[in-house]
């Protein structure tokens, strides 16, 4: 059967406001698409009638360019835009910014900006979907769905009572926030690892466990998510400012082949990258069978031509958006 | 008027027997694949594979398309369309094919139909069959080649096909009104 389903929200801001039923419903989808990425044509028309402007107000390479591949594999036209060099520089306003954008007839917004809410604020400014590619160290809502849909393909659609672990830099990563609720929405038990100065007060809040073993983790975990340590958000010009040295780091927290030996079971390896080879994961991990790192990269265009598919049909009052 | 009964149970396995032996009759299924347009199409595609097999001997291939990304009332349609599942698992590069589904109505689903089987392929040609062919009703340019029922029916009624898989019978209706 056809079935009739729609996001029970017209933006994706954060994993936070989702429903049980969005992440089944934009999984689902990201099937069908992950389908289409492997024909011969790779191309649907859905999206034809539709202009999309990536505006990345901080830097970028995979999320960006896995956003331009889902548009323009749904036929959309792309129009991009990064800060650097743009009038933002000159001193204008997000929201000016994004309505002179609109004038020229754009119907849907991805963005990065290094401003946690800022996806928030603009969606009460515009009427057009937004999709958020990353709001500081909020949240990265798309790349939560990527990892989630990998993890449900390798450990199986039910990720209920499944153990996974998110190891790091928690504090400056947006990757964390929306894995642990997109994980806690799906069933699953989430901790997080690291140093004590690298996890956030209060994360107990949240309802995960918090570990400062790596080795007793990788027991425990059917997953480990690892996080790069993000030396550009720690201050002082990417100085190590929350741990003595990067060295001690790795010998603490780094994940070695020798380490993910000590696990009864075949614990998947996920990294959402870049990967920094020899600090928080060795080459030999990143390059070994258990490590899903390139099929989340592969996954990340499917679940964005779903995100962007299902957005473009959403009908707040259950009306066509498009009458002819 | 009430609800009518198009084809009974027994008329209907006298129409697939029918169809798949006019489908031997013009098509080589050596070089020929059946392929079914979801979710309904693929039912019928099913059916008619079962018979071909069994009256050829030889295996005959048989896909399952779905046409939901190609269509062109995606956004004017009276609700989201959410994707089925599209499982063709062969190319239709230089090969025949018989697109099959089993209503024909207005004819746009062929038509996204035919996109969609480009994606897999270029076929050397393609054929349509369909268990009814509701007439006079067309909008594009679309006709059957195999046909099981002609219906006259006027656009505000409405054809269910029911599925022994699905349904637990076979059976055509015609009913007054669109179901909800």
């Amino acid at each position: 059967m056809t079935e009739f389903k729609q996001l029970s929200q017209p933006s994706l801001l954060g994993i936070r406001g989702l429903t049980r039923g969005d992440i089944d419903l934009i999984h689902a989808t990201a099937k069908e698409f992950k389908d289409v990425l492997n024909r011969r044509i790779k191309k649907v028309p859905s999206l034809r009638d539709f202009t999309v402007a990536n505006l990345f107000f901080e830097d970028s390479t995979r999320t960006r360019l896995s956003f331009e591949l889902a548009e323009k594999r749904l036929s959309a036209d792309v129009v991009n835009f990064t800060a650097a060099g743009s009038s933002v520089k000159k001193g204008e306003t997000l929201v000016d910014t994004v309505n002179n954008i609109l004038a020229m007839k754009v119907d849907m917004v991805v963005m990065r900006h290094p401003h946690p809410g800022a996806h928030h604020f603009l969606a009460s400014k515009v009427k057009v979907p937004i999709v958020n590619a990353g709001d500081g160290t909020h949240e990265h809502p798309t790349q939560a769905l990527l990892d989630t849909f990998s993890l449900r393909e390798k450990l199986g659609q039910d990720l209920n009572g499944k153990n996974i672990a998110i190891v790091g830099d928690i504090k400056h990563s947006r990757v964390a926030l929306s894995n642990i609720l997109a994980l806690q929405q799906l069933g699953a038990n989430v901790r997080v690892c690291g140093p004590q100065t690298l996890i956030p007060k209060h994360m107990d809040s949240l309802g995960v466990e918090v570990s400062h073993d790596l080795d007793e983790t990788i027991r425990w975990a059917h997953a480990l998510n690892m996080l790069r340590i993000q030396l550009e958000r720690q201050g002082d010009g990417g100085a190590v400012r929350f741990f003595p040295t990067l060295r001690e780091y790795t010998m603490r927290f780094g994940l070695t082949m020798e380490r993910l030996a000590q696990a009864d079971k075949e614990v998947v390896v996920m990294h959402p990258g870049p990967i920094n080879r020899g600090v928080e994961i060795t080459s030999e991990v990143a390059d070994c069978h258990q490590a899903i790192i390139l099929n989340q990269v592969e996954h990340g265009v499917a679940v964005r031509m779903a995100v962007l598919y299902l957005l473009s049909q959403h009908r707040p009052d259950g009306t066509p958006s498009m009458v002819v | 008027m009430d609800d009518q009964v198009l084809i009974p149970s027994e008329q209907f396995e006298l129409i697939l027997d029918r169809l798949a032996h006019q489908l031997i009759e013009h098509h080589d299924f050596s070089v020929t694949d059946l392929v079914g347009l979801q979710p309904r199409g693929s039912r019928l595609a099913e059916r008619l594979q079962a018979r071909l097999i069994a009256l050829t001997g030889a295996p005959v291939r048989c896909g399952k398309l779905d046409v939901t990304f190609f269509r062109d009332d995606i956004r004017t349609h009276e609700k989201p369309l959410t994707p089925n599942v599209n499982d063709m698992g062969f190319t239709v590069e230089g090969r025949g094919v018989v697109l099959v589904d089993d209503v024909l109505f207005t004819g746009r689903t062929i038509r996204a139909g035919l996109d969609a089987l480009l994606a897999h392929g270029r076929p050397a040609s393609v054929a349509l069959a369909v268990l009814i062919d509701r007439r006079f009703s067309r909008e594009l340019p679309i006709e059957p080649n195999y046909i099981g029922q002609h219906v006259d029916s006027i656009g505000a009624q409405h054809v269910k096909v029911c599925w022994k898989e699905e349904h637990g019978f076979d059976r055509v209706m015609l009913l007054n009104a669109k179901p909800s």
